[in-house]
């Protein structure tokens, strides 16, 4: 049985009275890559957004449940929730590049870190950069705003300035959705090629991704998790009823 | 002819309307540029009287410390050098500045990223009603207790840069700050969730992204304070010395353009040599605030090409 990196207990998250999260229970296999799938509104991003604490920005927000982080209650007091993200980074749906350079974007963790050396900068972000494939498109304008690039380029310099913290888990909410196909299918190859390095969780409404990709997929409805099944399996034998009306297109 | 061709060809009541409104607007427009354009006429024909009429060196006024323009030195030149005030009115506006950047940033950090309800419940309203409290309200205060306390502290009259920078400082600190605070807010919410979600403190944030990306915004809303505070003439005047003399040190008399200008521009004939001197001093203020406006559209601009 492989490694549970992440894994979530009877979770329940309130969005002032609203129920937004009905008691998941969900775990994560190391170097995998997961989908998270489910019509809009059935709780896929707030899920997502709870296992690296980015919900803690919000206010009127209650959650209960367990969710473990190499077996550490990632809620617990003593948790320390910037190391946390370093060890879970996230990928958002708009590319956010900073309005810095290509370079400084990338660099951005291990400035936060104290990293001085240019030697280890330099390294770091060709490394980065070539791993999210969007080295060869930059390496000749990395002094550049991030913001003169296209949306595609963008989002893979975001996938870079994550990927230069090395952290266990990357979450990625809908990463291709703004995006053109092509852009798409470099992204989905990228990861796909990342998985050796890192466990990927996704969230996406694109279904031929979702089974292409992923290793396994979490289907959501209403703020619940009505099927997690090996993604061959989920998308050729659903177990449910749900399921299979979902992906064969009937709601949502 | 076809009814609906017919109906196309006339003019209707509402383009009628819009004809009317915009021909009323571009008039205001008009207006208003002329009477721009009058202010700037008549300052530089009388300030620049004092050079071409009086024969004045340009040079001279401004960088002769002897400001007397009754009087004639030992030459027989009128005694109208500018320097003390130009120095002074710079003096106070960059201390000003200087002192009430802090505070105002960090308002404005407080406000938008620390504790935006409590800021905005408490800090708003302040910063409002400050705005709208009457200049000479803050030379009064600054002249009975300001003033006695630099006395207190430091000996002599009180009256000087110091006292000058200080109400500058306070009447220039809620426009600084609110304007930072547009800036600050401007800065859209997913650099911060970026930031944050990288393993960034609050502090890294606000630091290395926040501020970062807002400083065109920053430096505009300083130097609108700068230009406010070279401009303020009344609070000013109240609190200087308004002594014609460079000033030695920050607590001893000194005087500004604006104190000297509202001081003196009473008790002169119109087209007499003392009068046009003051118009020289008015011309400067008017290109300085020219400047101002330059530089916060040049920011503006840079700030625009690389948000
Ligand atoms: N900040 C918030 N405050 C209040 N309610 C929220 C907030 N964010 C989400 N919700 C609610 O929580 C529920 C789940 O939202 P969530 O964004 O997780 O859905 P999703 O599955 O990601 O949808 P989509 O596919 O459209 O992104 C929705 O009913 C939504 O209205
Ligand atoms: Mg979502």
């Amino acid at each position: 049985m492989a490694e549970k990196i992440i894994t979530s207990q009877d979770v329940h998250l309130y969005y002032g009275e609203h129920e937004a999260l009905k008691g998941i229970d969900l775990d994560f296999t190391a170097h995998e890559i997961t989908a998270l799938i489910g019509p809009s509104g059935s709780g896929k991003s707030t899920y997502l957004r709870l296992l690296n604490r980015m919900n803690d920005l919000l206010p009127n927000i209650r959650i209960t449940g367990d969710i473990r982080l190499h077996g550490q209650d990632i809620y617990a007091p003593e948790t320390d929730v910037v190391q946390l993200r370093k060890e879970v980074g996230m990928v958002f749906q708009q590319p956010n590049p900073f309005p810095f350079s290509i370079y400084e974007n990338v660099i951005y963790g291990l400035r936060l870190a104290g990293e001085k050396n240019k030697t280890v900068l330099d390294e770091a972000v060709e490394s980065s950069l070539q791993a999210a494939a969007v080295w060869e498109e930059t390496k000749d304008v990395l002094h550049q705003s991030a913001l003169s690039l296209s949306g595609g380029q963008q989002q893979r310099v975001c996938i870079a300035r994550v990927l230069a913290v090395k952290p266990a888990v990357i979450l990625l909410d809908e990463p291709t959705s703004a995006l053109d196909p092509i852009s798409s299918s470099k992204i989905e190859q990228m990861l796909v090629n990342l998985k050796n390095d890192y466990t990927i969780i996704m969230v996406t409404h694109n279904m031929q991704q979702a089974a292409r990709s992923s290793d396994r997929t979490a289907f959501f409805l209403d703020g619940q998790l009505i099927e997690f099944n090996a993604t061959a399996k989920f998308f050729t034998a659903p177990a449910h009823k749900e399921s299979e009306d979902y992906i064969s297109g009937r709601f949502g | 002819m076809d009814p609906i061709r017919e109906s196309l060809l006339k003019k209707s009541h509402q383009a009628k309307l819009e004809r009317r409104g915009r021909l009323l607007g571009l008039f205001c427009i008009s207006l208003i540029v002329v009477v721009v354009a009058a202010i700037f006429y008549f300052v530089a024909s009388r300030g620049l009287a004092t050079f071409y009429h009086d024969k004045i060196n340009l040079w001279d006024f401004l960088t002769k410390q002897a400001w007397n323009p009754g009087t004639k030195d030992s030459h027989g030149i009128p005694e109208v050098g500018a320097l003390p005030m130009i120095v002074g009115s710079f003096l106070v506006t960059i201390f000003a500045a200087l002192v009430a950047t802090p505070f105002a940033i960090g308002a404005a950090i407080f406000m938008t990223e620390i504790s935006p309800r409590r800021g905005m419940q408490i800090l708003k309203p302040v910063t409002e009603l400050l705005v709208g409290i009457p200049s000479v309200v803050y030379g009064f205060i600054g002249l009975t207790v300001v003033v006695p306390v630099i006395r207190y502290l430091f000996g002599g009259t009180g009256f000087g840069i110091l006292a000058g920078t200080f109400v500058l400082f306070v009447m220039i600190l809620p426009t600084v700050t609110s304007m930072s605070v547009d800036a600050l807010r401007a800065v859209p919410r997913h650099y911060r969730e970026a930031s944050l979600a990288l393993g960034a403190t609050r502090w890294q944030t606000i630091y290395k992204v926040v501020l970062r990306s807002s400083l065109p915004g920053l430096l505009t809303a300083i130097v609108f304070g700068m230009a406010r505070a070279f401009g303020e003439a009344l609070a000013v005047q109240m609190v200087i010395g308004n002594a014609a003399l460079l000033p030695h040190n920050l607590v001893s008399p000194a005087s500004t353009l604006t104190s000297i200008l509202t001081m003196g521009i009473g008790n002169t004939i119109m087209g007499s040599l003392e009068n046009n001197a003051l118009w020289s001093l008015a011309l400067i203020l008017l290109l300085m605030s020219l400047v101002f406006n330059l530089l916060i559209r040049l920011i503006g601009r840079k700030g625009a090409l690389k948000p």
